[in-house]
């Protein structure tokens, strides 16, 4: 039996399998591989043809590294990349953290019944939307109406149009993104938690170590497998940054910009609003090599210390 | 987290101080997590003419339901976009179980033999990815899909996220004695999926529908990019577009009656405050019951093979 006499019968022998995969392969090749192959764009000064998408991608005159060029040649390559990798640095530092102090004080708090109440609260945000989040917001920070300037005004302190100034902005942002995360990410720690072996604590208990001391030598490291895999999570994401984040909460104001606008708000106001196709896939393209490349590093370094620790 | 080891716990136990101090940060924390949507609740239960004079106020001088009113009257734009809303959330839920499920239980299953290309096909999603502007335009020109419900369902459908959790379930929660047995009694492939693996997997299948509902419910970025006729606006969308104005609700009302002249006097603010309520009403109300599914969900995410 020759190869293609071999090859149809592991076809046949699978077939059942192989149909079970066939419905997300067929999603997975329009919605992800095919985009994939359409970042040639990024190298072309892309045409809509009315002969539909493939006509359009082949007759699109070649540009070379041209829409590259201008990307990287105004201020705004600089400004997106600052934004997106700064607020993740905060985002993951701060957010580990807290995150990880708020289990902690979660599992050791003794009434069980009131701790998974706070759980509970914490948790609320990450049900709801960027949308809903950006009227929360609003209901604090609106000129005429927030409560911010109404307190503020108690102590004879000026109104503040926080939505045209972007001074307060990198608190507002990072403060909002704890508040919708923290919760989230200490019920993942928290079960962790939970799941460490008790006659660990017992040991220490005999040995005399107080409760700090139990914290810092015993739940720490424990925690130490699932804190390491996800802020490498976190950091293969750093040049990603929540879209909604970035562009419900300031309202897509136009004056804070210098501050809010990240790679992806940028990409998407290239697409929808300025219509530069070309210098918009160029930006999307670099954002997901570099991306690529840093998950791939930071899972190799994890790997080189600790084989267990790493993605894959 | 089961009550065994919560009472394994007693003998290691906080002094009372640093109890309290637990108890008064962990609580601070919680009461400001659910906080706003209990003011978003305030606000829209205050008269308008009191909220223009006095602003956004915890303890309102006036209180009124005029907003709601409002909405049950000239509000079949929101009637539509719950519609959107739930259909958008039903079929692309089902859709998405079904082909999470179908997909993670086959690369799960050591006999096949392409398990391992098929399982890199779906992970190397979640690293590298085509970006926004060629995935638009191939939803958009490719599958015209473009003011169409399917451009609101699909593009949500399966992720690679799910499809490792929910592998992660099959293969440590179902044995494979179970497979062998339905094997020997001569059921086909299909047949042992669904007649023997589905319901030992329902809490791993619950996971992924819950998260899936969620994703639904709130997505507006679909309808932000693909979506421009009033009759598709989902719910999210909705509140983004009127963001600013309640003319989108006005331009879009079959009530007649209702027109520019009531504009003026309509409760707006409050409305607006009204319909987050009503958006997120079900969300609060629902997820206190669901929570520890989500919580497996992610912890079995955190955790590879």
């Amino acid at each position: 039996m020759g190869a293609f006499g071999r090859f149809f019968k592991n076809i046949n022998k699978n077939a059942a399998m192989l149909i079970m995969v066939l419905p997300a392969t067929l999603w997975f090749i329009f919605f992800s591989y095919l985009p994939m192959a359409g970042m040639v764009i990024a190298f072309k000064e892309y045409r809509y043809s009315r002969d539909g998408f493939l006509a359009s991608i082949i007759e699109s005159k070649w540009v070379g590294l041209q829409n590259f060029k201008f990307l990287f040649s105004t201020n705004d390559a600089y400004i997106i990349t600052r934004n997106t990798v700064v607020y993740n640095i905060f985002f993951i530092v701060l957010g580990l953290v807290i995150a990880v102090a708020m289990a902690i004080m979660l599992a050791e708090i003794t009434n069980k019944r009131l701790a998974k109440v706070y759980q509970t609260g914490m948790f609320l945000p990450y049900f709801l939307s960027w949308v809903i989040v950006g009227y929360f917001v609003f209901s604090f920070l609106s000129l005429d109406r927030g409560v911010v300037n109404q307190v503020a005004g108690w102590f004879g302190i000026d109104p503040v149009n926080w939505y045209s100034d972007p001074t307060y902005w990198p608190i507002i942002i990072v403060v909002v993104f704890l508040w919708k995360s923290v919760g989230y990410n200490s019920v993942i720690y928290l079960a962790a938690i939970m799941g460490i072996d008790k006659s660990l604590y017992e040991a220490a208990m005999i040995d005399g170590a107080n409760k700090w001391q139990q914290i810092r030598n015993i739940t720490i490291p424990m925690l130490t497998p699932l804190i390491t895999i996800l802020t490498l999570l976190a950091i293969g994401k750093i040049f990603y940054a929540d879209f909604g984040l970035f562009y419900q909460v300031p309202r897509d104001s136009g004056t804070l910009y210098s501050v809010t606008n990240v790679i992806d708000t940028y990409v998407y106001r290239g697409l929808k609003s300025t219509g530069e196709i070309g210098m918009s896939t160029a930006a999307g393209l670099y954002q997901s090599l570099i991306g690529f490349v840093l998950v791939i590093t930071s899972n190799g370094i994890v790997r080189k210390f600790n084989k267990d620790n790493a993605l894959f | 987290m089961s009550a065994q080891t919560t009472k394994g716990r007693d003998f290691h136990r906080l002094t009372t101080a640093w109890n309290i101090a637990f108890h008064a940060v962990a609580g601070i924390f919680a009461l400001l997590c659910v906080f706003p949507f209990l003011f978003v609740t305030i606000i829209s239960f205050t008269d308008e003419t009191t909220l223009a004079r006095n602003g956004y106020q915890l303890f309102p001088e006036k209180w009124s339901v005029e907003a709601y009113t409002y909405l049950f009257k000239a509000g079949d734009q929101l009637l539509r976009s719950y519609g959107v809303t739930i259909m958008v959330t039903v079929i692309g839920t089902v859709i998405g179980v079904v082909f999470t499920a179908l997909f993670a239980y086959a690369i799960s299953r050591h006999s096949f033999k392409y398990r391992n290309f098929f399982a890199f096909f779906a992970f190397f999603t979640m690293l590298f990815n085509g970006g926004l502007v060629p995935t638009y335009i191939i939803v958009t020109q490719l599958l015209g899909l473009k003011d169409s419900i399917w451009a609101l369902i699909l593009p949500l459908a399966v992720n690679a996220f799910y499809i490792m959790i929910l592998r992660t379930f099959f293969s440590t929660m179902v044995p494979d004695a179970i497979i062998e047995s339905g094997k020997i009694d001569g059921a086909g492939e299909f047949g042992i999926f669904f007649k023997l693996v589905l319901p030992l997997s329902l809490p791993g299948l619950a996971t992924i529908g819950l998260f899936s509902t969620l994703g639904y419910w709130n997505d507006w970025f679909n309808a932000l990019l693909y979506i421009n006729t009033p009759n598709l606006v989902p719910l999210q969308s909705m509140l983004m577009r009127i963001e600013n104005s309640m003319q989108f609700i006005m331009q879009n009302s079959q009530n007649a009656s209702l027109s520019v002249g009531v504009l003026q006097s309509m409760p707006q603010d409050t409305s607006r405050m009204a319909m987050v309520v009503l958006a997120t009403g079900p969300i609060v109300f629902a997820y206190p019951f669901f929570q520890r599914y989500f919580i497996q969900g992610l912890t079995v995410g955190a955790v590879k093979e």
